[in-house]
């Protein structure tokens, strides 16, 4: 960067603000915010862990909250980073491993990262209900 | 949907950018107004429109935007004839690198559409329907178009890019197997447009360290190459947090290379490298 104390610097050409989303950008940020929402819903398990041994009474306050709208919502997020983020590690992996880089295997493995970790999310809810027998 | 060369066009548009505002995060000399915009020429029937960034450095004003009609009977087939056109007949101060009109020399790589690509080889027809011309994103811009692009060449002289021998010079060529040759098949090509360092989110937040999706390339090429005899020494320079392993295999890079190269590639076999000889 030449600039001269005398003159304004050079003007920066934009470059997140311009730039076309594509799915390589966009499943690399998400692959990095999955994992911060995961770090984030880790400290969730640990309250949920420290309520539950502390007795029956704060465990049913955490559950209720859990059972509510909003801890629903927040439920349905934490399953769904969990496996985008897993299938985006395993994608990393084989990336490390040196497999899958022509744009073809990105665009192929990239879309299977999206697709099998919404299906896994619906799986596992559907399977939760089932299993635990959902009341209202 | 899956994208099979570089050069293939979107065709569905889900985000045409990241949902942040225009001007986010950017210093105050850097801030794009709007500017002014052109007439249709007298008579066009089919016209385009480009929005194409500005910049004066004599006139002491922020970058901005202008708008132009091109008359699409009137100019050939690639943006980079669009913009010789506006040169032509509309506005002479719009100032573009441009040299070979065939996509290998590398002069007039742009930011197009949200992408980077080479003017000359992008069709006026893959666009939308306002276009959006902008420099190659993250550069310092000497004029409208025109980025510096010092720090890029520094960052290639860096990683040394010439052969690097001890055994003294033989009477005629060194030689080298076709397997050999084979190997910098997909690393010598490079023409050094920097679109796929200018298109790498590392290289925007740490582009003063980060070394950059191009010099990686050549660097990964003269490591490949079997005449070179420094590659303890190129993968020892090489082995710093900064300048490889900011690399977070993001693959921008790949996308956009408008010579369908593939850096992402080449820094994953740099990586291999260096883990192989751990062992």
């Amino acid at each position: 960067m030449i600039t001269v104390s005398s003159r304004r610097p050079r003007p920066l050409s934009p470059n997140i603000q311009i730039y076309r989303p594509q799915l390589t950008s966009v499943l690399s940020i998400a692959n990095r915010i999955t994992g911060l929402a995961l770090s984030v819903y880790a400290v969730g398990l640990v309250i949920l862990l420290v309520a539950a041994a502390a007795g029956p009474g704060s465990y049913a306050t955490l559950h209720s909250f859990i059972r509510s709208w909003v801890g629903q919502v927040l439920l349905f997020g934490c399953t769904f980073c969990f496996f985008l983020h897993f299938c985006g590690g395993i994608r990393h992996l084989a990336w490390d491993a040196g497999y899958g880089f022509s744009l073809r295997a990105i665009y192929t493995s990239g879309w299977a990262v999206v697709a099998v970790s919404m299906a896994l999310t619906v799986v596992t809810w559907v399977a939760g209900i089932v299993l635990a027998g959902y009341s209202r | 949907m899956i994208t099979r060369s570089s050069d293939e066009v979107p065709r569905v548009t889900l985000l045409k950018r990241f949902p942040i505002p225009k001007n986010f995060g950017v210093s105050t000399e850097s801030r794009i107004e709007p500017g002014r915009t052109w007439p249709a020429p007298k008579g066009a029937v089919r016209t385009k429109r480009l929005e194409v960034y500005r910049y004066d450095p004599d006139s002491g004003e922020n970058p901005r935007i202008d708008s132009y009609e091109v008359d699409l009977d009137d100019c050939g087939p690639m943006v980079l004839d669009a913009l010789i056109w506006i040169k032509n007949r509309v506005d002479s101060t719009l100032t573009f690198r441009r040299s070979c009109r065939e996509g290998v020399c590398g002069s007039c790589a742009m930011n197009i559409d949200g992408t980077n690509w080479l003017a000359c080889t992008r069709f006026i027809s893959d666009l939308a329907t306002s276009a959006a011309i902008y420099p190659l994103a993250n550069m310092r811009i000497i004029k409208d178009l025109v980025p510096d692009q010092t720090h890029l060449f520094a960052q290639h002289r860096l990683i040394e890019p010439w052969l690097r021998v001890k055994t003294p010079d033989p009477e005629r060529e060194r030689l080298q197997s076709l397997e050999d040759r084979r190997k910098l098949d997909g690393l010598y090509e490079c023409i050094l447009c920097f679109c796929c360092t200018s298109g790498c989110p590392s290289h925007w937040w740490n582009g003063d360290r980060f070394l950059g999706p191009a010099v990686l390339l050549q660097a990964n090429r003269w490591l490949v190459d079997s005449r070179d005899e420094a590659t303890g020494e190129r993968l020892d320079d090489l082995e710093d947090p900064f300048r490889l392993y900011r690399c977070h295999t993001i693959l921008n890079c790949t996308r956009t290379c408008p010579k369908g190269l593939n850096p992402g590639k080449a820094i994953a076999e740099i990586k291999k490298m260096l883990i192989e000889r751990r062992s």
